[in-house]
């Protein structure tokens, strides 16, 4: 939260103020301070969701639905021991190592794949780039679920079902349109002269990919690996599909688990584990904000 | 180092538009050459051609012993400055110049020595570890040129490299490049070098020999002194010089005597001129340079007369500006020897000097009042 900026004058200037300039400054002072509180009060009024969350987790069962505030009248960490533990033989921890490796194959495959696929389009000119590029796009349009059945019964045949592959190997294959469409138009804007500047240095294809481009389009590929990581770790639908086995299952299925089994939800456990699984997705945004920002502000590099 | 050559090398884009028509040019082993032209001359075409960085669609371009039309750019012995500096950006400095030597697996000591030298040589030193981004635009230009130097390439090449900067940085550089390059030439490793500009000053001030383009064609290809005062061509002649040579439809006649007429008047071919001609009669374009005339009392014979137009003073030299028919004279007078009685709207006449004037065929613009044309045409 930004604070509200000290708007009092300097001491030395106050003696030479006019009166109209007091005016105006009381004025702007008090047009901040409404800004402030109305921005704020809105703030709060969307985040309140998520911060009732993060107080319920802290509370007993019995408390959650008798009051509405955040703050609990006696915290207590019970349902984070509990609900780790889960009822399946194994705890949160295994979730969340499953997760990760869904995640991290799915996010470095798709960076990997949309950087070369996007420079592809954005600096080479190939027969029929016009009629694949039009394909690519149209992807975009196309509901995933359009393919679900399709790409079940393919995983099926190949004998991957249950298993991760169908999770994260497409992704390899430059799958996801958006992210291939946002790296073209952020290579469009970088300027040639510094690549061709390599390849007159003596660097093959690959080289100037790998030491100019990528370099110069680092936090475009941050953003996409961050998109990446959260849609995945959100990602609901797909293990549902695919994974079977509850020592498979990966965190959005394993929250789904503690509501399915137990006869009387704790709830206490099930918000306190959902806190647990928004954490990795807000750490890495938090860590990777500065470049992440960057990615989808600036138009182009400073040549 | 290694000579460059250039034979009938063509470009056309996909689209059926032909950039460069089969041009031929060479340069000689450590000469520094000037492609010159202006906007859409294809001097820029010509220069990524010959980098390697544009195909070429007929003829062929050799370095040395090697035809290069279709080796990558890196396999050419060539080094690129480009206008904007592409220096890479997430690169320090030092990083900047090695890269090259980085890629060619060069040791690490002999990359080392090779960085300090030639940053010693342009005075880079202490920018060895900064970011492109911390560079002012001369230090940039610097670290580009640098860059080029580290490979000891057969040919250098130059696009535009001086027009980012401000004028006064300008004239610096152009001096720095052109001692860069008599240095090396006394160090006994001269540089071969294409350097491309749109600014005659730059062209005329540092090219050994200068090649001026238009429009995909090459006008003439001679050293500064020649394409000044021999120029092949009415577009050389009107490219070449500040302000830029007076260009006037005329006609060229032999009635008992050769004549010039021009906007009507006539005036008797001075024996200076008579002498060079390789035509004696037809529609010509006249040329003659605004400091190779003078303006004299109207009246005066052989001369053209017309009204004063408008008068620029520059400081030093006075901009006179003279109607003569449909056609607008500039004369460039030393201060002292204007007459400062002279107004706007005065009329008065124009003496062109016999020995400075240039007769152009008004249909191929050929230069015909050069005594041996294939002097300056190569």
């Amino acid at each position: 939260m930004t604070t509200i900026p000290d708007l009092k004058p300097m001491p030395q200037s106050e003696r030479t103020r006019s009166p109209q300039e007091l005016k105006i400054q009381r004025e702007q002072r008090r047009g901040a301070i409404i800004r402030y509180v109305v921005l704020t009060a809105f703030g709060l009024l969307m985040l309140y969701p998520l911060i009732w969350l993060v107080g319920a987790s802290f509370k007993t069962n019995e408390e959650i639905f008798s009051s509405a505030a955040f703050w609990p009248k006696d915290p207590t960490i019970q349902g984070y021991i509990d609900g780790w533990q889960t009822s399946t033989p194994y705890t949160f921890a295994r979730f969340f190592m499953n997760s990760l490796y869904i995640v991290i194959p799915k996010m470095l495959g798709t960076a990997f794949s949309s950087v070369i696929v996007a420079y592809g389009f954005a600096r080479f000119d190939f027969p029929g780039k016009k009629i694949l590029f039009g394909i690519l796009i149209a992807t975009l349009l196309l509901p995933d679920v359009v393919t679900r059945i399709p790409q079940y019964l393919l995983f099926r045949e190949l004998g991957w079902l249950d298993t991760y592959l169908p999770l994260f190997v497409p992704q390899w294959f430059a799958l996801e349109a958006f992210f291939v469409f946002m790296l073209i138009q952020f290579m469009r804007s970088i300027p040639r002269d510094m690549e061709e500047a390599a390849r007159v240095d003596g660097a093959n294809t690959f080289q100037v990919l790998w030491y100019v481009v990528v370099p110069m389009l680092m936090p475009a590929i941050i953003s996409v690996c961050l998109f990446q990581f959260m849609w995945t770790m959100n990602d609901f639908l797909g293990p549902l599909i695919y994974i079977s086995s509850v020592e498979n299952y990966p965190v959005s299925l394993a929250l789904k688990l503690s509501i399915d089994t137990t006869e009387a939800f704790n709830w206490n456990q099930i918000l306190a584990m959902t806190v647990l699984a928004l954490a990795p997705s807000l750490i890495v945004f938090f860590i990777a904000q500065k470049y992440f920002i960057e990615g989808i502000s600036t138009g182009g590099v400073k040549g | 180092m290694a000579d460059l050559q250039l034979t009938s090398v063509e470009k056309v884009y996909g689209g059926g538009f032909k950039a460069v028509h089969g041009i031929d040019l060479h340069v000689a082993d450590g000469e520094f050459m000037v492609l010159v032209g202006p906007s859409g001359c294809a001097k820029s075409t010509t220069l990524r051609m010959i980098a390697g960085l544009e195909t070429i669609t007929g003829g062929e371009i050799r370095i040395g012993e090697n035809v290069v039309n279709d080796l990558v750019p890196g396999k050419r012995g060539i080094a690129m400055v480009f206008q904007n500096y592409a220096l890479y950006p997430h690169m320090k400095v030092r990083r900047n110049l090695s890269f090259g030597l980085k890629l060619k697996r060069e040791p690490a000591a002999k990359i080392e020595s090779a960085t300090q030298e030639v940053s010693g040589i342009l005075e880079i030193e202490e920018l060895l570890d900064r970011l492109p981004k911390q560079l002012s635009g001369g230090q940039a230009q610097r670290v580009a040129v640098g860059r080029a130097l580290i490979k000891s390439p057969e040919v250098f090449l130059f696009d535009e490299p001086l027009s980012n900067l401000d004028a006064k940085l300008r004239a610096s550089m152009r001096i720095r490049i052109t001692d860069l390059h008599k240095r090396l030439r006394d160090e006994g490793r001269p540089a071969t070098v294409v350097y491309v500009t749109h600014d005659q000053v730059e062209a005329m001030t540092m090219g050994d020999r200068i090649c001026v383009m238009k429009e995909g064609h090459i006008m003439q290809v001679a050293d500064p002194v020649t394409l000044y005062e021999r120029p092949a061509n009415a577009f050389v002649a009107g490219f070449i010089g500040m302000p830029e040579m007076n260009l006037a439809p005329a006609v060229l006649a032999d009635d008992g005597g050769l004549k010039i007429t021009l906007a009507g008047q006539s005036i008797a071919v001075p024996p200076e001129l008579a002498a060079r001609l390789s035509a004696q009669e037809g529609p010509v374009t006249f040329g003659i340079r605004p400091q190779n005339m003078d303006i004299v009392p109207a009246g005066t014979p052989d001369a053209f007369a017309g009204t004063v137009h408008n008068i620029e003073f520059m400081g030093h030299e006075v901009n006179l500006h003279m109607n003569i028919g449909d056609s607008t004279f500039i004369a460039v007078i030393p201060n002292d020897k204007f007459d400062t009685g002279i107004r706007r709207g005065d009329a008065v006449s124009m003496r062109p000097h016999g020995a400075r004037i240039h007769l152009f065929d008004r249909e191929s613009g050929a230069n015909i009042s050069l005594a041996d044309q294939t002097k300056s045409l190569s």
